[in-house]
């Protein structure tokens, strides 16, 4: 590629920035010209980091100085990680920027829309680029926060508003124990920088364990791993290309990355065998629950959804499986993959007039050739058809699962059959058979600003798992991405694969009313999140959180403030009283008082001259 | 020539409390010269020192000699002149309302900078009695009750703090200097212990540590907005700033009641955080969120006194006294939309509010800042203070769980708390359906949002640029 030098990844970081502030300040009233800067300046991102992809360096400035030889580093670090995931963000950034412009072409608050996309690119780029650990939390903060603003966009309307308060709670439980691992790790290595970190030889492995598990927390709140998975599916209640870009694509990915980043600093030797257990079934126990869930889900985004925490679960798994090469190599196919199927779903979305209820649509295929096409590439990969980027990638984490520990391997398994069964489920509803509504019967083909991303994105999908962009991916444990062979694994995602697709066409194909398998306990149970987020709201939020703050508010209001204190006051003024009785007025009472008072310091005086 | 930092906002309140001058003007001037002056002399002065008189042989000094003081310095002029600025005083009580902002200011101030512990002590007093006076004249609520329990309260807090300043200074001289003068040469002081004591109550109280915070919440929900904004913001770092001044003379002191504090402090965030959660009007929950966020300074304070000197851990002394300023900002810009809010819909109940921010996007961007200040969000001035806070606790530790570490765990929890509740009153008072009590509002008048971007500003810039204060420190 063209040859630039690394100083402009400084410009990769702030320019997003900038515009972000432009947008927003000199832009409000000129909703059109700011879309338009987003954009451009997503371009110029992409292209820098197109040009960057084969650099490597460094580059830090100070921003808070501790003492003559420690200080906290803004800057940024060029690997092969690191360039690799600017082009997925920048990539995907661009993409959907050009779809929102639209579909988002009508909205009041265009101008603010796109000036929060900017302060995300800004926030992710931080992340990837991260030379040191405090500089990704403070990235990490970052992306919260326009994760929160982007789920709230819509914020006279409740549920959203709802949506954006959980996500960014939901996450700062997660940034609790992100924070206490940072210091953690910072007291074990006595540093923050990536480059120089070693955790001390002879050092506890207990210590070890807390330190990557608490970091791994962090993970579990950005990338919505159980038991902090709550929050993803209620973010769909943000515009659909955010969903795909933040909510699918790259934001959650970040508790990856970030693990597969301290993976690559510390050695994958440093990771004690504990936390790699802990980490692997966190994985496998969301890969699984997300994905029984999502096969009765009946609002599109939402099937999505619970799809992306199903992978995301994969991913961590992989992690978990010190096959961290796995992990970052599905991330990259699956940015892809399912920011298409994302977007793709926001082009049916407009197209049914904001419908996103499966059962009411249907028959869209014919209406719609582009949109179908380029959503059934992005489900192909999904599923892991051969030859599609998705399918390598998920053959690489189930050979790091057999090669393991083979009860990984046989949920990563099931998880694929799942994951076959509810997409197809979607494909045959959505695109067959007959229209189930007014809205799907007046569908059309969206413009073309919105289709001709999905055609580069479904383009990507398919051959992401090769070539260039594929190859020395992530340059540790010999990986070879795009490799055939024929294994156990082989066949039996093979397997999956067509008993998923024959399941699904038994249940689905021929335009049903309504979901043959709802109505049970069962199917109840999966279409209600396994009733995890009532726990939640009644349990946790009301009963535990509710309760304590109401018994410890009484404590200080009648306790602490009522009796101790007011005791103390009303000991004051019981004196008080005492002696005002003494002060009566009667000339009389005064004369005797002062007899006796004389009395008494003639006794003293007298007794102590003695 | 620092005299003039106090001196002119009490001519300005002479002026304008005798001579009936205009009050707004006359104390927009007289905040806009000192935050010039303050600003100039921060830059320009290393270290300089004003002799004022000489009573009795103490001489009542006033320095700008330590970073702490540059700071605590910075904090009061800024929120003086955003507060000044803001303030919207009820007609026929202009007067008051803008002197009891400038009274602070110059009691502030002159505690601040003064090297004499008494005259230290008698500026803070000083500063005092406006609070006292415009709770009970002009306070929300049961005005009556609340400002006879803070002025006890303080009263007896300061009762408590000048018997220990009286001990310290017996022995060792009545100003800072003379004492650090008196421990260097390695004399001991007496009752060392029982001073540490009397200190961590005296200071604590006014700072309200917990179980000492009980007149803090009230006083603030039922103070005037400027009395709010001065004392939440100003005044109540003036114990903070007196301990991290006596720990490293007295650390001895401090050091047996540490384990003690640790509990305390501990009890400020998440105790008081929880009561914070359960609050329902913003004003209450403000003040609460106020006292919660003590805790975290009160940390940096410990682990200075478990680490001993100041340059032993930077992080503690520097995120200490980053937080005080960020805190002291963004509490004041609260209180300033929180009288906003409650002037623009006749009510701070949280639950009957809603929508505000499709009447008033500007105020919802406003407040949507200040929130996520409180809350910690990088950027904003409190993030790398906070930050810092949380790194001294493990500070040198090796990754051994010590007190001072399980305190720090304990205090990130406070993120949490803190997220719950402000982004709960974010939520209901701004998003959502439009409510009956929203409806009424109408634009804010040019001169309440001029004081609001002022403070977001200062929060913006410090939190992009901490080193622009950090920089005070010469360790």
């Amino acid at each position: 590629m063209f040859d630039i030098d690394i100083q402009y990844a400084w410009l990769l970081l702030f320019l997003p920035l900038a515009t972000a502030a432009f947008n927003w300040f000199c832009l409000t009233k000129r909703p059109n010209v700011a879309a338009l800067t987003s954009t451009l300046s997503c371009l110029v991102t992409l292209v820098l980091s197109i040009g960057l992809i084969d650099k490597s360096g460094a580059d830090n400035i100070s921003w808070l100085t501790i003492s003559d030889n420690f200080s906290i580093n803004i800057g940024f670090m060029l690997d092969s990680l690191s360039t690799r995931m600017m082009l997925v963000v920048t990539g995907i950034g661009f993409l959907v920027h050009v779809f929102s412009l639209g579909y988002m072409a009508d909205d009041e608050a265009k101008a603010r829309y796109f000036a929060c996309l900017s302060i995300f690119m800004f926030s992710m780029t931080g992340i990837v680029m991260a030379s040191n650990i405090a500089m990704t939390f403070i990235f990490w903060e970052l992306v919260g926060l326009s994760s929160y603003l982007l789920i709230g966009h819509w914020y006279s309307k409740a549920s959203a508003a709802d949506a954006a308060k959980k996500a960014f709670i939901t996450n700062r439980v997660g940034d609790f124990g992100f924070l206490l691992g940072i210091l953690l790790l910072w007291a074990l290595t006595n540093t923050l920088d990536f480059s120089a970190m070693s955790i001390p030889a002879n050092t506890c492995e207990c210590l070890i364990n807390l330190t990557i598990l608490c970091l791994f927390c962090g993970a579990v709140g950005k990338s919505a791993q159980f038991p902090l998975h709550v929050w993803l599916p209620d973010a769909m209640e943000g515009p659909t290309p955010v969903s795909a870009l933040i909510h699918a694509a790259t934001m959650v990915a970040a508790g990856v990355y970030m693990m597969v980043r301290v993976q690559f600093s510390l050695g994958e030797a440093a990771f004690p065998e504990f936390s790699a257990d802990v980490i692997a079934t966190i994985g496998a126990i969301t890969a699984i629950i997300a994905a029984l869930m999502a096969t009765q889900q009946d609002d599109i985004k939402r099937v999505l959804a619970y799809s992306t925490l199903s992978q995301l679960g994969y991913m961590v798994m992989a992690l978990g499986l010190l096959a961290g090469e796995a992990a970052m190599f599905h991330l990259f196919t699956h940015a892809w993959f399912k920011a298409l199927l994302f977007l793709g779903a926001g082009a049916i979305i407009i197209a049914c007039h904001h419908e996103q209820d499966i059962w009411k649509m249907g028959g869209l295929f014919k209406r719609m050739k582009i949109t179908s096409v380029t959503f059934m590439l992005g489900t192909a990969a999904l599923i892991a058809i051969p030859g599609t980027s998705g399918f390598f990638s998920k053959e690489a984490i189930l050979d790091a699962a057999l090669a393991k520990n083979p009860i990984f391997f046989w949920i990563g398994a099931g998880v694929a059959l799942l994951t076959t069964f509810y997409m197809m489920r979607v494909i045959f509803v959505v695109f067959f058979g007959k229209e189930r509504s007014h809205s799907s019967e007046h569908a059309q083909e969206v413009s073309s600003n919105m289709w001709v991303p999905l055609a580069i994105l479904a383009v990507l999908a398919v051959i992401s798992g090769y070539g260039f962009i594929a190859t020395d991916l992530v340059p540790f444990n010999d990986f070879k991405a795009a490799e055939f062979h024929l294994s156990l694994p082989f066949y039996v995602s093979m397997g999956t694969l067509v008993l998923g697709i024959i399941l699904a066409y038994i249940f689905y194909a021929g335009s049903p009313a309504s979901d043959k398998l709802s109505g049970n306990a069962i199917s109840k149970a999966f279409a209600n999140r396994l009733y995890i987020d009532r726990f939640y709201d009644n349990v946790l939020i009301r009963g535990v959180q509710g309760v304590l703050a109401a018994i410890i508010d009484f404590l200080d209001q009648f306790i602490i403030s009522g009796m101790i204190v007011g005791g103390i006051a009303r000991l004051v003024g019981f004196v008080g009283c005492l002696l005002r009785r003494i002060q009566s007025g009667n000339m009389t009472a005064y004369t005797v008082l002062f007899g006796i008072g004389m009395l008494l310091v003639i006794y003293f005086i007298v007794y102590y001259s003695c | 020539m620092l005299i003039w930092l106090v001196l002119i906002p009490l001519i300005a309140a002479v002026l304008i409390g005798l001579c009936k001058a205009p009050a707004r003007p006359t104390a927009l001037l007289s905040a806009t010269l000192t935050l010039a002056l303050g600003i100039w002399a921060m830059v320009s002065y290393d270290c300089c020192t004003d002799c004022w008189s000489s009573i009795h042989g103490m001489d009542l000094q006033l320095t700008l000699g330590n970073a702490l003081s540059k700071v605590m310095l910075l904090l009061t002029i800024l929120v003086t002149f955003a507060t000044v600025l803001g303030t919207n005083a009820p007609k026929g009580a202009e007067a008051s309302w803008y002197n009891s902002a400038l009274l602070i200011s110059a009691g502030a101030t002159g505690a601040f900078l003064s090297d004499n512990i008494i005259s230290f002590f008698a500026f803070h007093e000083l500063a005092l009695i406006p609070t006292f006076v415009m709770i009970g004249l002009y306070g929300r609520g049961d005005r009556r009750t609340t400002a006879w329990r803070v002025t006890l309260y303080l009263g007896l807090a300061s009762m408590v703090l000048l018997t220990a300043l009286l001990m310290v200074g017996s022995q060792a001289g009545y100003s800072f200097s003379s004492i650090a003068d008196y421990v260097k040469s390695g004399q001991q002081i007496q009752n060392a212990e029982l001073i540490g004591c009397l200190l961590l109550v005296g200071f604590g109280t006014l700072i309200s540590l917990f179980p000492f915070h009980s007149w803090a919440a009230p006083a603030y929900a039922s103070a005037p907005t400027p009395v709010a904004m001065m004392h939440a913001g100003v005044l109540k770092k003036f114990g903070l700033y007196g301990l991290f001044m006596f720990q490293p003379m007295l650390n001895s002191a401090f050091l047996p009641w540490n384990e003690i504090l640790l509990v305390l402090l501990v009890c400020n965030v998440i105790f008081v955080g929880y009561v914070t959660v359960n609050q329902k009007r913003l004003d209450l929950m403000l003040g609460n969120s106020s006292v919660m966020h003590m805790g975290y300074i009160f940390l940096a304070f410990a682990a200075l006194v478990a680490a001993g000197n100041p340059e032993a851990n930077a992080w503690a002394i520097k995120g200490g006294a980053l937080l005080m300023l960020a805190h002291g900002l963004s509490i004041a810009l609260l209180f300033l939309l929180c009288g906003q809010v409650e002037k623009q819909t006749g009510t701070l109940e949280i639950n009957s509010l809603g929508g505000l921010g499709t009447k008033l996007p500007r105020m919802a961007f406003v407040f949507g800042l200040a929130g996520m200040a409180s809350v910690g969000l990088p950027g904003l001035a409190n993030f790398p203070g906070e930050f810092m806070v949380f790194f001294s606790g493990f500070a040198g530790s090796k990754a051994c769980f010590g007190p001072v570490q399980i305190a720090t765990v304990c205090c990130l929890w406070g993120l949490v708390i803190g997220a719950v509740y402000m982004l709960r009153a974010y939520r209901n008072i701004f998003q959502g359906d439009l409510s009956k009590a929203s409806d009424y509002a109408t634009e804010l008048a040019p001169h309440e949002r001029a004081a609001n971007y002022f403070l977001v500003l200062t929060l913006v810039v410090f939190g992009f640029c901490p080193q622009l204060v950090l920089q005070f420190f010469t360790f």
